[in-house]
């Protein structure tokens, strides 16, 4: 199910949609998927599984370690799989996130073949830039799945008319310059590069990297029609790691906490 | 002499950084859009600047009179009657700082000021490339930061302590393996950060366009000395050209000026280290898969999920699990013939080298000249009694004697 379903339902009620990460296999395969429907059942609108990979360029040191955690517990590609498979049957919009070499190796077309066999909606690719990705753009669009790339603050205006002419479901605005982490405050940068993007498309725009809490997922949620969390709910496994009851607590009650914010703009 | 960093080959990539083309080749720009508008106008920066006669000026007096370049083109006879062929070797490890590095950083910074940036940033895996971007930084007043493995601070003390006394910050970087690249990874993240202010002085020639092509022409000097060297001490070009392969920016250095020189036999040798059926080595290109890593589509030790496989040598330098595009295109292409040699054949021709010409290499010359002596009976039949091999001997070894000492046990009462 693409995540447009998601945006749409999301406008109609006159708010932003709550895109929320975890990567596959932390703490364990099972463990992901139980925190993933947690984070569904409490309040998320679409779900990102990131696929842990040696040598991610864009993630902080927060998700570094849940992956590094993840590689270590011995996750395998197909593992990814098979969670996006549990999470997408919750009928949520289940993206993967992924740097390129894993799809590459695979090979692309198998890669998106077994991935919309999982019930997944897309990819989001962080890695690379639809100029370098025209393998994955046919894939995707002969199986109808998302491309979801990125926008930076750094991007010209060209780029990201060349980006969001490439992206389908919606495109992901990174709201700092900088790797993924939970940040004190918003950025500032956000709102103008979101719309700066709105100029070129019709999609909807997600904006990423460094919220954490309801307060600062209102805020973005003013100009955003989707807001992306990662590293808050990564760091709330990282925390509780000891008690997995109270880990599943504690993600459940920062998924209310986010959802209730991108409701109240 | 001038650097020849304007010339082209018919090995080059084109203006998105493939060489040999998108589908078939290699290099490419595999990096997140933060980062496109800083790799874009590096490239516009390079290009105008290598075009520039003033900047090429400065280029060339920087490297004669701070570097110590040209370096010698030695004719090495004591090892050429143990080879049965005439060994020149490009002395690089007389060169400041002691290898071909510091041609590399020094290019690259005054690119930096040039573009009007204030602050450097590297990664390293033993720290030659951070003490050469140190003394770079130290050169031109630019503020410096070097990645560096958490392994490889705790083992390489010496040069963090260089590094430092340089005025450079140094990171270890304790995520992954500790190890050179996840030291890149970490300079990458610093720069995505960074980059309105800071330039990444890339330490090969691997990394996303425009690094492979941009530090190509940086080092080409290295082959277009030793080229005008070779036709005027000895009459004629050498019938073979040899360096170490890790990322591959002594080896491009000194293979660019010789690519359409038909005639001449390109070798590069890689890490082979326990040996390459164990596959515990950096043989990269050897083990013929390619996929994409820090940037570029190229040969990469990786597993059939593709993570990343750690790569094993004696040599730090040649330590890496990925190799410059260029290179994978020049073995695909058949123009270059890439193979490994063992830690053990690299050490004994580091013995080998110090005992019958004086002369210590850095191991990862050593592997240069390892191969050398494999390959020399096949040099000689192919192009007779008279043949000429000339090797890139990239750096001095005096940074590896703390392997020696453990390898050879040169600290043991005899």
């Amino acid at each position: 199910m693409s995540t447009s379903v998601a945006f749409e339902k999301a406008k109609a009620e006159g708010r932003a949609a709550l895109v929320g990460y975890l990567p596959a296999g932390f703490p364990t395969v099972d463990g992901s998927i139980e925190a993933l429907t947690t984070m569904v059942e409490a309040g998320c609108d679409i779900i990102e599984i990131g696929l842990p990979y040696s040598d991610p360029v864009m993630d902080g040191p927060t998700i570094q370690d849940a992956v590094q955690q993840s590689l270590d517990g011995g996750v395998r590609v197909d593992d990814v799989f098979r969670v996006v498979e549990a999470v997408a049957a919750t009928g949520v919009p289940t993206l993967v996130m992924t740097s390129w070499n894993p799809i590459e190796r695979r090979g692309v077309d198998r890669f998106a073949q077994q991935l919309q066999d999982a019930g997944g909606a897309g990819l989001i690719t962080p890695d690379i830039t639809p100029d370098f990705a025209p393998e994955w753009i046919e894939a995707a669009d002969a199986r109808d799945l998302d491309k979801v790339f990125l926008v930076a603050p750094s991007s010209t205006d060209e780029r990201i008319a060349m980006t969001t002419a490439a992206c389908r479901g919606f495109v992901y605005a990174t709201a700092v310059m900088g790797v993924t982490g939970a940040r004190a405050k918003t950025s500032d940068l956000a709102a103008p590069l979101v719309a700066r993007t709105k100029q070129t498309t019709d999609l909807p725009v997600g904006v990423g990297l460094g919220v954490s809490n309801g307060a600062q997922a209102a805020e973005m949620a003013a100009y955003a029609d989707g807001v992306i969390v990662g590293s808050a709910f990564v760091r709330t496994l990282l925390d509780n790691r000891s008690d997995e009851q109270a880990a599943l607590k504690a993600l459940a009650s920062l998924t209310e906490d986010l959802a209730a914010g991108v409701r109240s703009r | 002499m001038t650097t020849h960093i304007h010339e082209t080959t018919s090995y080059d990539a084109d203006e998105f950084g493939w060489f040999g083309g998108e589908a078939e080749g290699f290099g490419g720009r595999f990096m997140p859009e933060a980062l496109m508008k800083a790799l874009i106008e590096l490239d516009d920066a390079w290009q105008k600047a290598k075009a520039d006669p003033e900047f090429v000026a400065e280029f060339d007096a920087i490297l004669r009179d701070y570097a110590n370049l040209p370096s010698p083109l030695y004719h090495a006879t004591r090892l050429s009657e143990q080879l049965g062929c005439r060994v020149l070797l490009k002395r690089e490890d007389l060169n400041h700082t002691g290898a071909h590095k510091i041609r590399n950083v020094l290019g690259q910074a005054l690119l930096t000021k040039r573009m009007g940036k204030t602050r450097v940033i590297a990664e390293t895996g033993a720290g030659q490339h951070g003490v050469a971007s140190a003394t770079a930084a130290a050169y031109f007043g630019l503020d410096c930061t070097v990645y560096m493995g958490k392994v490889d601070t705790d083992r390489q003390a010496l040069n963090v302590a260089r590094m430092r006394l340089l005025g450079a910050e140094v990171v270890p970087v304790p995520s992954g393996s500790g190890t050179l690249k996840d030291a890149i990874n970490e300079a990458l993240r610093d720069w995505v950060a960074s980059v309105d202010h800071t330039a990444y002085l890339f330490g090969t020639a691997a990394g996303p366009h425009p690094f492979p092509t941009l530090v190509r022409d940086i080092v080409r000097g290295i082959g277009d000395e030793a080229r005008a060297q070779s036709l005027e001490q000895f009459g004629g070009l050498p019938n073979a050209v040899l360096a170490a392969v890790g990322g591959g920016s002594n080896a491009i250095g000194l293979f660019t000026a010789f690519l359409d020189d038909e005639d001449v036999e390109i070798h590069g040798f890689e890490a082979g280290g326990d040996g390459f059926e164990t596959g515990r080595h950096a043989a990269t290109i050897q083990a013929n898969d390619p996929g994409v890593l820090h940037g570029a589509r190229t040969y990469v030790l990786q597993d059939e999920d593709g993570q990343t496989i750690e790569s094993h040598s004696i040599s730090a330098g040649l330590d890496y699990p990925g190799v410059g595009p260029q290179h994978a295109w020049l073995a695909k292409s058949g123009r270059a013939s890439y193979t490994s040699v063992t830690d053990k054949e690299a050490m004994d021709a580091f013995a080998l080298l110090s005992r019958s010409e004086g002369i210590i290499p850095a191991i990862e010359s050593a592997h240069a000249i390892a191969g050398a002596i494999k390959i020399a009976p096949q040099i000689k039949e192919r192009h007779g009694e008279g043949a000429t091999i000339l090797i890139n001997l990239s750096g001095r070894g005096d940074k590896d004697m703390g392997t020696a000492i453990e390898y050879f046990g040169l600290g043991d009462e005899k």
